[in-house]
């Protein structure tokens, strides 16, 4: 039996209805058909009038829904010839991010992301896919391996946030998210991001610098947890609906900002109604996507990413008012982000 | 109650101050150390470079402050002293955050930059300052760092930021999120450049800048019991179900554990700053340096 979310509790309610009334048919021979149709075609319109008008709030539960695809079943749904990779040579290997080499479009490519459980014991090997510094340490391995033998990067991204605990905290969360952070700004490989669940602050950016960022419909992507901005704000975690109302975190929020780059439509009621599904359209997305970067010259993608960075930010005053929207009329050139000309003639 | 019944002896008279006496000590006049509670006159304070001469307690300095104790009087030219942030969101009451900040420290937002020297080293600076919304990134800090890299790499000159900030700044959601990036694409073109890079960390340093910038330096140094880490001591302990100890995330600690190179007094930092810059190639010629003290 599927997890059923809050939200969804009258169209699960009326179709409970619709097979008691089937199972009444059948059962007395009185026909109930007529009745049966009424309600499935008020079934269809209820989902339609839930699922194409998701609040903010409901796309968070929707993007951390227990069977919701994890970036396991993308890539080995995506790729062959998938080998996971452990470690980050420096203190030990950490469960809440997988990486490895596979083939994806008969390539060889880099896959890192971070791993979420599908039950209580798989979420504690996991660790909810919360990553300590040596899940960063280790991606960052990998992806420097990918830079050395020419191969692009996949990241999977849902993660509720980077792993807040006293060790974390002593071995440099910070450092090790810093690090990730300015390291794959200057990898001279292709990188994709893709936001597939959660997208949580600092520990989801700590794999999500790159020349290309994908989310799907339904995921989010926020600089703090909707709880634990409530929690600041309004001194009550409960209020996590009015923040992610308020917070501006849904795919399509992020795409009106320019921010993300493509948004993946979901099957309908979410990737967790058919996996297999999402993992075709990811995979459909990746390899155009892929295919683009991987005819621009490897040295040149640090400065295009530059680039693709610098405009982010709406800013008042000075030389020039920037608002979001501004962005895709005038590529956002301000005069300090001109790229030095022996840089930019390296393009061509 | 039985205690009324057997009141207290006064031995002494007891005169009530005058209600408003408070409000007479004019504000800057004395200050009381607020870990070891000695009261230190205004004037005092100011000769420690605000630091506690007793404890040795680092008080927050704010940007203009900092910048006066660091660089070589008049040297200082500010850049972008005019951007000023905007409402992305339309996020509730930000808007009024942000004028009361300005109206509170006379800054447009909450980093100042701009070039100038270290006992002669030619340098960029950023400073942050704490009393703008707990010194929070936004689009407006991310953009006036981004764009002080960006002049050091045009003349060559290394730079210096000074962090303090509680992270990155929740009204301007994930745009501020995106700022995290942006500096660190800066910084790496920077590096790129062969360009120094010094990070100094003061008391408090966390969330999205110690996941940034605080922690991208050739060279990282802090304030002597600046708490700097990523996620909150209220965040950790109930999630761990204990009390840290109370060195917990003080420079200190992050000095044992590997992520910073000195924990420096602040009597001592303009000199240390300018030996460092001047072992490099961008320092030049230091020309002397007066001691603080």
């Amino acid at each position: 039996m599927a997890v059923e979310l809050p939200f969804e509790k009258p169209l699960i309610e009326l179709r409970l209805k619709i097979e008691e009334l089937k199972r009444f048919t059948e059962e007395k021979g009185i026909d109930m058909s007529v009745e049966v149709a009424t309600l499935e075609a008020k079934a269809r319109v209820l989902a339609e009038s839930i699922y194409r008008d998701l609040t903010p709030w409901q796309k968070v539960q929707i993007a951390r829904h227990p069977e919701r695809p994890t970036t396991l079943d993308y890539i080995r749904g995506m790729c062959d010839d998938f080998v996971e990779l452990h470690g980050d040579r420096c203190f030990r290997e950490d469960a809440a991010i997988i990486g490895g080499i596979a083939r994806f479009d008969g390539y060889p490519i880099t896959v890192v992301g971070t791993q979420k459980g599908r039950d209580t014991k798989e979420n504690i090997f996991r660790n909810f896919g919360m990553a300590h510094p040596e899940g960063y340490r280790k991606a960052l391995r990998l992806m420097k391996q990918a830079e050395k033998f020419g191969r692009p990067i996949l990241t999977f991204i849902d993660t509720a946030g980077a792993y807040p605990g006293a060790g974390a905290e002593e071995r440099g969360q910070g450092e090790a998210i810093a690090r990730n952070l300015v390291d794959m700004a200057g990898l001279r490989a292709p990188i994709v991001c893709i936001v597939t669940g959660e997208g949580g602050s600092g520990g989801a950016l700590g794999l999500g610098i790159g020349d290309r960022l994908l989310m799907l419909e339904h995921a989010y992507y926020s600089v703090i947890a909707p709880e634990s901005a409530a929690a600041l704000l309004w001194k009550d975690a409960s209020q996590g609906q009015r923040a992610a109302n308020a917070m501006s975190i849904t795919a399509q929020d992020l795409s009106r900002f320019g921010i993300v780059d493509e948004v993946l439509p979901e099957p309908f009621g979410g990737a967790h109604r058919d996996p297999a599904a999402m993992i075709r359209t990811v995979k459909a997305a990746v390899s155009v996507v892929l295919a683009e970067l991987m005819a621009i010259p490897p040295a040149n993608l640090p400065i295009l990413r530059y680039d693709k960075y610098r405009r982010m930010g709406v800013v008042m005053g000075g030389a020039i008012d920037r608002r979001p929207a501004d962005d895709s009329e005038d590529g956002g050139g301000l005069p300090g982000a001109e790229l030095e000309p022996e840089v930019q003639d390296s393009r061509h | 109650m039985l205690k009324d019944l057997f009141p207290k002896k006064r031995r002494y008279a007891t005169v009530a101050p005058h209600p408003g006496a408070r409000d007479k000590v004019p504000e800057g006049l004395i200050e009381k150390c607020k870990r070891c509670g000695q009261i230190l006159l205004g004037k005092e304070l100011e000769k420690h470079l605000k630091t506690c001469p007793h404890c040795g307690y680092h008080f927050t300095l704010t940007a203009p402050e900092r910048i006066q104790i660091t660089l070589d009087e008049g040297t200082f030219e500010e850049f972008d002293a005019d951007l000023t942030p905007g409402d992305p969101l339309l996020f509730p009451d930000y808007p009024s955050r942000v004028a009361k900040a300005q109206e509170a420290t006379g800054l447009k937002e909450g980093v100042v930059t701009g070039r100038g020297t270290i006992c002669g080293n030619p340098v960029v600076v950023g400073v942050m300052d704490s009393r703008f919304i707990m010194g929070s990134m936004g689009s407006v800090v991310g953009e006036k760092l981004v764009r002080a890299v960006e002049a050091a790499v045009g003349a060559g000159l290394p730079v210096v930021f000074f962090t303090v900030s509680g992270g990155a700044r929740m009204q301007e959601g994930i745009f501020s999120l995106m700022q995290m990036a942006k500096i660190s694409t800066a910084l790496a073109r920077l590096s790129e450049a062969g360009l120094l890079y010094i990070a100094v960390l003061t008391n408090p340093t966390t969330g999205g800048v110690t996941a940034s910038f605080a922690m991208q330096g050739d060279i990282h140094l802090a304030e002597p019991g600046a708490t700097i880490g990523f996620a909150g001591r209220r965040i950790i302990e109930p999630l761990i179900r204990q009390k840290l100890p109370d060195e917990f995330q003080t420079a200190e600690f992050v000095l044992e554990h590997g992520m910073l190179d000195q924990v420096v007094h602040r009597k001592d930092m303009r000199a240390l700053l300018a030996t460092v810059l001047s072992l490099h190639p961008q320092g030049g010629e230091t020309v002397g340096c007066r001691t603080a003290l």
